[in-house]
């Protein structure tokens, strides 16, 4: 260990400096919020507060009460839902997992067009006005939901599974497109200078100076993007792109809940199911 | 006359600070018109206080940085590193000849260290050899030589974010020297590190300098590191250069001019006369 050695005149200076600091704390004055700064924050509630009295009618929320007057016809149909039907189990779980194979072939595809993407949109990565443009076209992709997309794709590709798997794998790379490239914005950059300091190429300090830094949350978010997936491939059915999605649809439109309920608990115990997979996987990889 | 290994002519960078609120925009001479050679594989310190340029004359030496446009040139064995405030087209080439080292040991965490020692194959491999990290059996074992030169071949599967700091820093100067480089420069190599594990990295700099005639660049926030462990030392104050010379030649009055009151903080482990 370094010795302590003080000397007399350096003790001196510090004693002084302490004196003077002593006289200071009594001109100090604690920090103040400026006007402008409060005007934000109040004005901000005072607009929430706006919004929320001008769109009470809008909303029909002055109907809620509906809820306990209607509650027989309510508790009609939850009767039938205490009954679920499972004669016909075996094609539920076909169903479901031909859902599930839906939601991977739609994630999988999403995350091999998210890579190249969200390096393009990464502005410590790709030149700004490239940045731009590519951040525009994952919004867009964004913004249009998976049903829009699949009814087009059911107009390109006719009806079934792929028109599913095409427009979750087109809506989850907007979406990872931008969680990845966040991810990349965040890298620390002292291990990719370290590789383009052995003369590494562009790509080669991507390869090891970016990839090994993100891998573990892209895979998170391609996993939490599989699980949104596997819910959303369910809804897809709605619209004649297969899997457990229809047959719930056939069950509602001929109003038999006990065979709806059946394939909601098929639904729930799936769903649960990867969810508590992909967060094992998470745990092990964060 | 053989080349110098490192040439650096009148080379100045100029940061431009932004406002804060306390401070309004300005401009700060990183480097001011500096300028040395490195004629033969010596060990040059680079010392001086927080903010007088070390670091940002290391990293301008390896082109991680770009200097300001009136500057001169940088040439490692020769070949530019960057020239006029540009940085050199072969500059990926020119670099292969530096291995750097840095305070937090840039090693790729969730790579095992003998990969991230391997990457100092990638400046000679092909693009796609490169990309998949195929190395030969003749550069994996060229990676466990220098792995075991510096000590921590019993390391080598481990990933590097599991190891101790000195562990990591030798895997760094492995690197270096799977790299074949000409000269290593370390940015406060052992900063982040306790005292016994700073001399055993020290130690190891000074044996790849004599045993593998690689020259090293080392900035220094321990004087008496410096003179200890270097022959030669620069000593830079708000950018421009005070003193290049012999390590034992550096004066305890000199030493005083650049660090002022605080010349009692430069010494880690007690002055060295």
């Amino acid at each position: 260990m370094r010795p302590l050695r003080l000397s007399k005149e350096r003790f001196m200076t510090k004693t002084a400096a302490s004196d003077m600091a002593t006289q200071d704390i009594a001109s100090l004055a604690p920090p103040t919020t400026s006007f402008v700064s409060r005007l934000i924050t109040y004005g901000g509630w005072a607009i929430l507060i706006i919004l929320l009295v001008t769109s009470y009618k809008a909303v029909e929320m002055g109907n809620i009460s509906r809820l306990v007057e209607k509650w027989g016809n309510t508790q009609s149909v939850l009767a039938e839902y205490m009954h679920p039907n499972f004669s016909d189990w075996r094609n539920y779980v076909d169903k479901m997992w031909l859902t599930i194979q839906i939601a991977i072939w739609g994630t999988v595809l999403s995350v091999i067009m998210a890579i190249p993407l969200s390096l393009l949109c990464a502005s410590n990565i790709a030149p700004q006005w490239i940045v731009q443009i590519a951040r525009r076209l994952m919004d867009i992709l964004r913004s249009v939901n998976e049903l829009v997309m699949g009814t087009l794709f059911l107009v390109a590709v006719g009806l079934g599974p792929l028109p599913g798997v095409l427009a979750l794998a087109l809506h989850n790379t907007g979406v990872l497109a931008k969680l990845f490239s966040e991810a990349v914005e965040a890298i620390d950059v002292a291990p990719v200078e370290g590789v383009r300091a052995t003369g590494g190429n562009r790509l080669h300090e991507i390869v090891w100076g970016v990839f090994p830094q993100v891998a573990p949350l892209w895979t998170s978010f391609a996993l939490y993007r599989f699980e949104s997936s596997a819910r959303s491939a369910t809804v897809l059915g709605l619209i004649g792109a297969g899997g457990i999605g229809q047959v719930l649809f056939d069950n509602l439109n001929s109003f038999d809940y006990a065979r709806t309920s059946a394939i909601a608990i098929v639904i729930v115990v799936a769903v649960t199911a990867i969810d508590f997979l992909s967060q094992a996987i998470r745990k092990r990889l964060l | 006359m053989p080349q110098p290994l490192v040439e650096v002519s009148a080379v100045s960078k100029t940061y431009t600070i932004k406002a804060d609120g306390t401070k309004p925009r300005g401009v700060l001479k990183a480097l001011n018109n500096v300028s040395f050679t490195m004629d033969k594989p010596e060990r040059i310190a680079l010392i001086g206080p927080s903010g007088s340029g070390k670091s940002t004359l290391l990293r301008s030496i390896g082109g991680l940085l770009i200097d300001d446009a009136s500057s001169g040139d940088i040439k490692v064995m020769g070949q530019a590193i960057q020239s006029k405030g540009r940085l050199a087209p072969n500059v990926r080439q020119a670099r292969m000849n530096l291995g750097m080292i840095a305070q937090q040991f840039n090693l790729v965490g969730r790579l095992s260290l003998f990969t991230n020692a391997a990457l100092g194959h990638l400046g000679k491999m092909g693009g796609l050899r490169g990309f998949f990290g195929l190395w030969s059996k003749a550069e994996k074992m060229a990676v466990m030589r220098a792995l075991d030169h510096v000590g921590v071949a019993a390391k080598a599967n481990q990933r590097a974010n599991t190891l101790s700091g000195g562990q990591q820093q030798r895997g760094a100067i492995a690197r270096a020297i799977v790299q074949d480089a000409k000269v290593i420069l370390a940015d406060e190599p052992v900063a982040s590190l306790d005292p016994v594990t700073a001399r055993k990295v020290m130690e190891l700099l000074v044996k790849v300098n004599t045993e593998d005639k690689v020259g090293v660049i080392v900035t220094l926030h321990q004087v008496d590191y410096a003179k200890r462990y270097c022959d030669r030392i620069l000593a830079l104050k708000d950018g421009v250069i005070v003193y290049d010379g012999p390590a034992n030649g550096l004066s305890g009055d000199t030493l005083k001019d650049i660090y002022g009151e605080e010349i009692e903080d430069a010494y880690w482990e007690g002055a060295v006369s």
